[in-house]
């Protein structure tokens, strides 16, 4: 997955347009530190962009991962249930978490590109 | 990015930001929370050894001809015990019998002795000694901004240490102390720790504290010895069944509920809380603070709900991934019929009922050489 052609979301997600896969920036996996449990959502689960799909615990908290878009969930990474850590090593490749067939997917226009992401990072968000 | 002004740094700030640690508010301080990460640094303290800026804690000086009756009177360990050079761990405890703090008492020498406590609960622990000091005979400081503290634990702690000291380390015993020279710099040595390994907390004069840290990292850090954060040192202790207060002890919670009767001496006479406690060895526990070990991947973390049969039978109050374990540990507060290891019950993890089972503790135990 090329970082550079993926969309962002402000809650540090990236999702690639063309396959609809999702995971979580390199930014988000250093904030949180080593992760250790992964939550995956169902397959076949309907989701609308802004929900909660699943969940990301590292050593010390749990973070909510959010739908950046609307769809099905068509796959998911189960890799992550051994092997977590490999968010924070690969988090834009094996660190993938899952894949969503997108029900609408001009929504991804209204998320940032790679460009505006990386300058939100900048400021400190 | 906003900062909070209000909070206080340790002598020590500077090494860590150069160290490129993560920062953030603890106890009103600036503290390093990781370095390179929680695992590696967990890991490293339980292989090798780990470096802590624990300068954060607080540290009271317990002076005069009637400093031993009064500790007596306020820590339910028995002070009596204690000669120059040795340390315990007690508590101050409320009426009731929970805890105001858990801390350590050093005797220096007759009449002299050096008590410390939590970060957090600084203030409160000097402003309940004073309270309770008798009107003469005592005197009771607040001498924290004076000391900063650097603990070195791991099985490695002992070759770094004996590189730049010239004390007997072999011959110091666990929780005993000397007073010497480490990297030219004055120390109270200490063999303690709360990591669970073997190791030494030093403690010296704040204005000191960069140049031994910076030359143990020089002396130690060819064989293996990295800074530590406050993360790894939650982890460690967790796995070694340390208490946290605030956590699994508080002012809720009764010495014998949280599993440590054997800080409580009562045969040494009276003390605050002693009657409140007697009681409750007579009438019974209802819960007590054990140990627990998921069954599978979920983690059972501070606060979540303890379930049997669908109903709620206590809370959580420390729980984490153990990094060196590879097991999800943690402790409870549970009533008796869950108290023998083995005992199944549930844990509500964000809604959903996840096995656990009561396992002995310590979970870990370093190997004995």
């Amino acid at each position: 997955m090329d970082p550079s052609k993926a969309r962002y979301t402000k809650d540090h997600e990236w999702i690639d347009g063309e396959s609809g896969t999702i995971g979580i920036t390199d930014h988000a996996q250093a904030e949180l530190g080593d992760i250790v449990f992964v939550e995956l959502p169902e397959q076949g689960r309907a989701i609308k962009a802004g929900e909660v799909l699943g969940t990301i615990e590292s050593v010390k908290a749990v973070s909510e991962l959010y739908a950046p878009a609307s769809g099905t969930v068509a796959e998911v990474n189960a890799a992550l249930t051994d092997k977590p850590e490999a968010i924070n090593k690969d988090p834009y490749g094996t660190g993938w978490i899952c894949r969503l067939e997108l029900s609408s997917p001009a929504e991804l226009e209204a998320l940032m590109d790679a460009e505006a992401y990386a300058s939100l990072v900048e400021q400190g968000s | 990015m906003a900062e909070d002004d209000s909070l206080l740094e340790t002598p020590l700030y500077d090494a860590h930001v150069k160290a490129g640690a993560r920062m953030v508010p603890f106890a009103g301080f600036r503290m390093p929370v990781q370095y390179t990460g929680i695992v590696d640094e967990h890991l490293a303290v339980r292989t090798r050894a780990g470096l802590f800026d624990v300068s954060h804690m607080g540290e009271v000086e317990v002076r005069g001809p009637r400093a031993l009756d009064y500790l007596q009177h306020v820590t339910c360990n028995d002070v009596s015990k204690l000669v120059p050079g040795r340390a315990q761990y007690s508590a101050l405890l409320l009426p009731n019998g929970a805890f105001v703090d858990d801390l350590l008492v050093y005797m220096l020498g007759e009449g002299d002795f050096l008590v410390v406590v939590n970060a957090s609960n600084r203030g409160k622990d000097v402003a309940w000694m004073l309270e309770r000091r008798p009107d003469a005979g005592v005197a009771v400081e607040d001498v924290s901004e004076r000391f900063a503290q650097i603990a070195i634990q791991g099985p490695r702690a002992v070759e770094i240490l004996r590189r730049v000291t010239g004390l007997d380390l072999e011959a110091m015993r666990y929780y005993h102390f000397a007073h010497g020279e480490v990297a030219g710099t004055r120390a109270l040595v200490s063999r303690t720790g709360y990591t669970g390994e073997d190791g030494f907390e030093l403690y010296v004069a704040a204005d000191e504290a960069p140049d031994l840290w910076y030359a143990l990292l020089g002396e130690g850090g060819p064989m293996g010895l990295v800074p530590a954060g406050l993360g790894a040192r939650d982890t460690l202790r967790l796995e070694a069944k340390m208490a946290l207060y605030g956590n699994d002890i508080d002012d809720t919670t009764t010495a014998l509920e949280a599993d440590l009767s054997w800080i409580v001496k009562f045969e040494k006479g009276d003390f605050v809380g002693r009657e409140a406690l007697a009681r409750q060895r007579e009438a019974g526990l209802d819960r007590k603070l054990v140990g627990f070990e998921m069954e599978g991947r979920a983690i059972g973390r501070h606060g979540y709900a303890a379930m049997l049969d669908g109903a709620p039978v206590g809370r959580v109050t420390s729980g984490t991934r153990a990094p060196f374990l590879e097991r999800n540990i943690g402790l409870a507060y549970l009533p008796p019929a869950l108290w023998e290891p083995g005992s199944e019950f549930q844990i509500d993890v964000r809604g959903r009922a996840e096995a656990a089972r009561v396992v002995p503790t310590p979970f870990y135990k370093r190997p004995k050489k």
